[in-house]
């Protein structure tokens, strides 16, 4: 190769002058062109957080039940019974809007390994979407093909598709987010980890072949799009869910052995990422023959193969005495199987293809001396809070807006298109309750899972707004009647190099932080995505709103005991939780008057606490028929989905004295929970001896929305509103 | 005119339903097969004066919804 390799060459490999230095250090020498590759994907922000990692070091992380924190493929956390759940989130934003189908799919892909690399069985997918401005022209292509892409992989490869969520959103336009969970359950004695161990250990390439997919895709997916993106275009990767399933049963069926020694899936950075993670946390070296490797293309160079992001394959040290049966097992499931390598005592990572060594890297320089930065911060001064403004519709007009709106609307079209209840364990599917509930094989116990971010607040506020994200999926576990246990979190935020967006994301993170631990509620595992910006016409940065999306997992003792929010007829609905009428960056606000703007609503993480941890007793205690939280829209809309979602309807009493009406029931006030109840009287003395505040908003009986003051609309009326977005944003039914 | 849309996957992009094709081919007892491919071909008859004003149209029609430019390939040609 004629290639001059320089500071320049690095600099469009994404290393800044500074860190080509720092390389240079390092090797004593020029690098290779291979060598080059490695440093600059380990040294991107994908994978080594380099913007990110001084705050993350902030967030809680530990509690008596997390087995495994940050640091592993994905977060671990004790449910009793022997049983561990293993959980992630993680983005596949700039894929999925170059080629939405393939890059929602192959996110997916992706994230599921994350979690069975582990040995456990994935039970349950959960997507958090942002898209732009419905009214956009280019919303529906990827609303489409995400959609379709998530459906395909997911419901191919068995595993149910219970929950998430979906916001649109102007900043969205030319920047969408998929931030993808995967939730899996192994036993708690049969974790696998990645730290390599061994001198002379085989390391064994598994799955399918390595091509010349999505090369450099990790530093691609740190790279702000500018409009050259088009010819910016790799190779896009696609993905195949019938192999992901092989490699599924494949890989349980070996962890079912002892013969593992470690194990890593390779996601972005392929073979580099893995091979130097695996070896760098074991503190030894690994040297890897590519001519082994299985590839999909000939010619591939040591450059290619190293960085190629080939999908559905995996990296393992197994002991050498069970090679052999390990061989077996994959040629059953009719996979590739390779030895490429071994460890050595040489803390390096050697890689040699054609007799030639093509890279020759000390490990614990690449990864001690990964670069860190604490970039320049501005933090902007948070909004004030607002007064009511006026009501210019009136309450029924504003219902029947806002159940319509894009934000509010059902999500049946696209929950319909996933597969919910595969695998038989979904007691609860989307739409059902607060969180999905997914029962766990053999025993009596349900997982409560749910995905949550209100960008808005966070743009706003973005400590508010980081808090409020938790609170929400601690708020949604609750109401189900589960325990919450711990967040996994997808930080989406624009350039980092950019003073008030690094603010942002540091005020984020100190707002989520102080929710963790008011909830104790901590982070264990997770995924950073920044430089989600899109560059006008005019060269001016747009960078998304911030959205640290938070996914949060719960249990429940008895999955048949979990609650969801269809209002049963003859019951007294309560409202646990103070309203004080927070019109600041409501929906009702932005769809009724046409602003964003004012302080989102308070966050009070001690009544927070106080009033869920009520909510909980009340539901384990067996008095609780339906509970749904307060959240996007407020307490009218949080009433109208209990109504639509069994058909029952409710008259409701006066709104209290001393706040306008619509402030009342649009205000997005946090911490409050709409339960139904036998008897309102006894859950109001209980509430009132806990002192939490409670009042009885009415009872549930015929088929109407009623009001105090004579409004009436129908259930199947509220219905047909709340349905009509999706299939008309569509194209269908046209 | 008669025009015809050949779409193809670009090289270096994954084909999972070749792959499953030729793994299948294999199990029949046709070994030894190297990487096997599935590409599309559209048969279109467009209203047109002459052909490159077909093969227009094809690209048009192709660059429009026959290919995802993104991750395939396309060619027009004329059939009669």
């Amino acid at each position: 190769m004629t290639v001059t390799i320089d500071a320049k060459l690095a600099q469009s490999f994404g290393l800044t002058g500074g860190e080509y230095d720092k390389l240079l250090t390092i090797m004593g020498r020029t690098p290779s062109f291979a060598e080059l590759g490695i440093f600059s994907v380990m040294w991107s922000e994908h994978c080594s957080y380099k913007s990110s990692r001084v705050h993350l070091k902030t967030l809680p992380t530990k509690a008596p039940w997390v087995i495994h924190g940050p640091g592993e493929n994905a977060g671990v956390v004790d449910i009793g019974e022997g049983l561990a759940a293993i959980f992630k989130m993680e983005s596949h934003n700039h894929p999925s809007f170059i080629e939405p189908y393939q890059g929602a799919a192959t996110g997916v892909g992706g994230i599921l390994r994350d979690v069975f690399t582990m040995g456990a069985r994935p039970v349950a997918n959960l997507n958090a979407l942002r898209f732009g401005d419905a009214k956009h022209s280019g919303t529906r292509r990827v609303v489409d093909g995400v959609v379709r892409g998530i459906g395909g992989y997911g419901n191919c490869v068995g595993v149910p598709t219970v929950g998430g969520e979906v916001n649109f959103h102007k900043a969205y336009d030319g920047n969408p987010l998929v931030n993808a969970m995967t939730v899996g359950i192994a036993r708690k004695d049969k974790i696998f980890l990645s730290a390599a161990a061994g001198i002379g250990n085989p390391v064994v390439y598994v799955g399918s072949k390595t091509g010349r997919d999505g090369i450099h895709g990790a530093t691609m997916s740190s790279a702000e799009f500018d409009d050259k993106a088009a010819s910016k275009r790799p190779t896009v990767q696609v993905g195949d869910p019938f192999i992901e399933k092989l490699l599924i049963e494949a890989c349980l069926e070996l962890m079912a052995t002892d013969a593992i020694v470690a194990i890593q899936d390779m996601g972005a950075a392929g073979l580099t990422s893995s091979a130097v993670e695996m070896a760098g946390k074991g503190g030894v070296g690994i040297e890897l023959n590519l001519d082994a490797v299985p590839q999909r293309e000939p010619n591939m160079t040591a450059y290619e193969m190293m960085l190629s992001e080939s999908q559905e394959r995996m990296l393992m040290v197994l002991k050498p005495e069970r090679t052999e049966e390990a061989r077996r097992i994959f040629e059953k499931w009719e996979l590739d199987f390779a030895i490429v390598g071994k460890l050595t005592d040489s803390g390096h990572i050697t890689v040699i293809h054609n007799g030639v060594t093509e890279a020759n890297i000390p490990l614990a320089p690449l990864a001690d001396e990964a670069p860190i930065y604490n970039r320049p911060m501005v933090h902007a001064e948070p909004p004030r809070h607002i007064s009511p403004p006026a009501d210019p519709v009136g309450i029924e007009h504003a219902l029947l807006t806002l159940i319509g709106c894009p934000d509010l609307a059902s999500r049946s079209w696209i929950w319909n298109q996933y597969d919910g209840s595969v695998g038989g364990n979904t007691a609860r599917r989307p739409g059902a309750a607060d969180a999905a509930i997914v029962r766990v094989d053999g025993t009596r116990l349900g997982l409560a899972l749910t995905t949550d971010c209100t960008p808005r607040y966070c743009q706003a506020d973005p400590k508010a707004g980081g808090a409020q994200a938790v609170a929400e999926a601690w708020r949604n576990i609750t109401a189900t009647g589960a325990k919450p246990l711990a967040v996994t979190d997808n930080l989406n935020f624009g350039n980092p190099e950019r003073p008030e967006i690094m603010g942002q994301f540091a005020d984020a993170i100190k707002g989520m932080g102080d929710a963790c631990r008011a909830l104790d509620f901590p982070v264990v595992s997770g995924n950073v995505s920044l430089y989600n910006e899109t560059r006008s016409p005019t060269g001016l940065a747009q960078a998304i709103l911030p959205t640290p999306a938070i996914g949060a997992l719960g249990v429940i003792a008895d999955a048949s005991k979990s609650i969801g929010l269809a209002m049963p007829d003859n019951h007294d609905l309560v409202l646990v939780g103070e309203i004080r009428g927070e019109l600041g960056q409501s929906l009702w606000l932005r769809e009724i008057c046409h602003k964003e703007e004012g302080a989102p609503p308070r966050i009070d993480l001690v009544a927070e606490r106080h009033n869920g941890d009520f909510v909980r007793a009340q539901i384990e205690a067996g008095h609780v028929a339906a509970c749904h939280d307060i959240a996007d829209g407020g307490l009218m809309i949080t009433i109208a989905e209990m109504v639509m979602a069994s058909g029952v309807g409710c008259e409701l009493l006066a709104p209290p004295h001393g706040l306008p009406i619509h402030a009342f029931w649009y205000g997005e006030d946090q911490a409050c929970y709409v339960i139904a109840t036998k008897n309102a009287k006894a859950m109001l003395s209980a509430a009132e001896k806990a002192h939490v505040p409670a009042r009885k908003l009415g009872h549930s009986k015929g088929t109407s929305l009623k009001m105090a003051d004579g409004m009436s609309v129908s259930a199947s009326r509220l219905r047909e509103i709340n349905e009509a977005f999706f299939p008309k944003f569509m194209g269908e039914g046209a | 005119m008669k025009i015809r849309v050949y779409v193809s996957l670009k090289e270096g992009v994954l084909d999972p339903q070749g792959k499953a094709i030729g793994h299948a081919l294999n199990s029949l007892g046709f070994q030894g097969l190297g990487e096997v491919r599935v590409n599309r071909v559209v048969d279109l008859d467009v209203p047109a004066d002459d052909s490159s004003a077909a093969i227009a149209k094809g690209e048009a029609m192709a660059r429009a919804l026959l290919a995802n430019e993104v991750i395939e390939d396309y060619s027009v040609e004329v059939v009669a």
